[in-house]
């Protein structure tokens, strides 16, 4: 099984890259395109999308080396959640130190879910990641998450000295405990 | 010219909007153009109807002009009823005979007078040999109520009869009986397939819908993606030769024409259900699970021709699903095999 980890190629300078995966593409694009466009600074980034995983190995030499997974769900799509759980298996342990977290989309309008929040809230503690929540289809939402990715990226990258993924991930812990308990 | 008359006329009127109503007056042709001309438009829809209404009052029309236009009515503004598709068969050793429109309309009459005694019957040709029928149903002591009325379009060089949804069910034999003596022919079956628009299912069941073929190559295909491509470098996807198989297989089954359009299809289920583990309250059940499904949309082919690319559902999709204009039915029936 081709597994994804996070330290086997050499970083580049001043780059660093997130990957966005879920089923639906124009989401990604949207979440992608207002990610490049909030990023400022000397900081580079760019952004790999993908509908699961494994990643196609023909193109396994040009890629760089992926600093931080964000798993984007559909609380309406069930088939999100299916492609979700199936590329799972594909990640390397390592990652799950900080640098993956899920993404939830489409809990506001509550009368289609498809999905239900507790099935998600699990995951998210069993995989020890953050849980994010936003409405990827609103300008706004979509952009104040697309900053907080940023923010996450950047430290997962290595480019805040002094912070490291793993940091973040003890730092918040605390809401992660918190949610375990409400699953229980 | 009777109150009956019209109540009815002002009410056709009021139904059909502002913009389409000198339209369908100069179709009806029964106003001629110099009066058409006095008409003020710019009034309320209650004063133009009102105007119109006296008009007639002038010209004295009578039930048989508001039928016509009752009928112009509907033609025009088609989505307004239920269709549901019948198809009459001959027996097969019949001899193939000339169809004559006129004699089709009499015999029709004919056959639903003769049965039934109050009956109001209008016809109108259309145009591809169509003949729309209007029929307002009475009973045996009531003049016909003219707001209770069944459409029947018939296409005189095909075995397709379209025939609207009316609340009035009793009398629906005679309807078919009629219909089958006029056309000479033998049995009249309901398919399972009704929609609001009569257009698309004529181009169901005619076969119509798949005309736009063009023969096209694999360039245009990749013209195409690199319009939708992002052009900012940064942003790369990964899974480009997937998206490229989704999009291929989602034109070779729906192809690259419009899909024609119905609202919704029905599954009913009549299987036992399956369970692998022999506990449960199931398991063990010997009667058929009843379970009904419905898609519903404003248009369902296309929402389900566009489930693949935007990601929230396998290519390729369901056989049930697919070939719904293929057979030319979207009630459909499950039952173990």
């Amino acid at each position: 099984m081709a597994l994804l980890r996070p330290l086997d190629k050499l970083p580049t300078l001043d780059v660093a890259t997130v990957l966005l995966l879920g089923t639906e593409e124009t989401l990604l694009q949207q979440l992608g395109a207002a990610i490049i466009e909030e990023c400022e600074g000397t900081a580079k980034i760019q952004v790999h999308m993908a509908s699961s995983l494994p990643l196609p190995s023909d193109r396994e030499c040009f890629r760089p080396r992926i600093d931080l997974i964000v798993f984007v769900l559909s609380l309406h799509s069930k088939y999100s959640l299916k492609t979700v759980e199936l590329s799972l298996p594909h990640v390397d342990a390592s990652f799950f130190l900080g640098k993956v977290c899920f993404l939830v989309t489409g809990a506001r309008n509550e009368q289609n879910n498809g999905v239900h929040l507790d099935t998600v809230k699990k995951m998210a503690a069993t995989y020890h990641s953050p849980l994010l929540f936003a409405d990827l289809e609103v300008k706004c939402f979509r952009v104040s998450m697309a900053q907080r990715l940023i923010r996450i990226l950047q430290i997962c990258a290595g480019h805040v000295p002094g912070l490291s993924a793993l940091n973040l991930l003890s730092m918040m812990k605390g809401s992660l405990d918190l949610s375990e308990q409400e699953c229980d | 010219m009777d109150e009956i008359v019209s109540e009815f006329i002002r009410r056709t009127i009021l139904k059909i909007p502002v913009a389409e109503i000198l339209k369908i007056l100069r179709i009806w042709n029964f106003i001629p153009e110099s009066q058409l001309k006095t008409i003020n438009f710019q009034k309320f829809k209650e004063d133009v109807c009102q105007q119109v209404v006296e008009l007639c009052k002038k010209k004295r029309a009578s039930m048989e002009e508001a039928a016509i236009l009752d009928i112009i009515y509907h033609q025009t503004c088609q989505i307004k009823k239920i269709w549901i598709v019948y198809k009459m068969t001959k027996t097969p050793d019949e001899e193939v005979d000339l169809f004559d429109m006129e004699e089709f309309k009499d015999t029709f009459k004919k056959v639903l007078q003769r049965a039934l005694k109050n009956v109001h019957i209008s016809f109108r040709d259309y145009e591809d040999n169509a003949v729309w029928i209007r029929i307002a149903w009475g009973t045996p002591y009531m003049q016909p109520n003219q707001y209770k009325t069944t459409y029947v379009v018939y296409y005189s060089q095909t075995p397709f009869v379209f025939i609207s949804h009316c609340r009035v069910k009793k009398y629906i034999p005679e309807l078919w009986q009629a219909l089958m003596t006029a056309g000479n022919y033998h049995k009249i079956r309901q398919m399972e397939l009704r929609s609001l628009y009569l257009d698309s299912l004529k181009s169901i069941v005619f076969k119509q819908y798949n005309q736009d073929f063009q023969t096209y190559c694999l360039t245009p295909l990749q013209e195409g993606n690199t319009e939708n491509e992002i052009v900012d470098p940064r942003i790369i996807n990964e899974n480009v030769k997937e998206k490229e198989r989704i999009q291929r297989v989602t034109r070779e089954t729906f192809g690259d024409y419009v899909q024609p359009r119905i609202e919704f299809a029905q599954y009913k289920l009549e299987t036992k259900f399956k369970i692998d583990s022999k506990n449960g309250i199931l398991a063990e059940r010997e009667e058929p699970f009843r379970c009904l499904v419905k898609f519903s949309s404003p248009h369902l082919l296309e929402a389900l021709k566009s489930l693949a690319p935007a990601g929230i559902a396998d290519a390729p999709l369901s056989s049930l699903l697919t070939c719904i204009p293929h057979k030319a039915m979207n009630y459909f029936t499950i039952r173990e095999k």
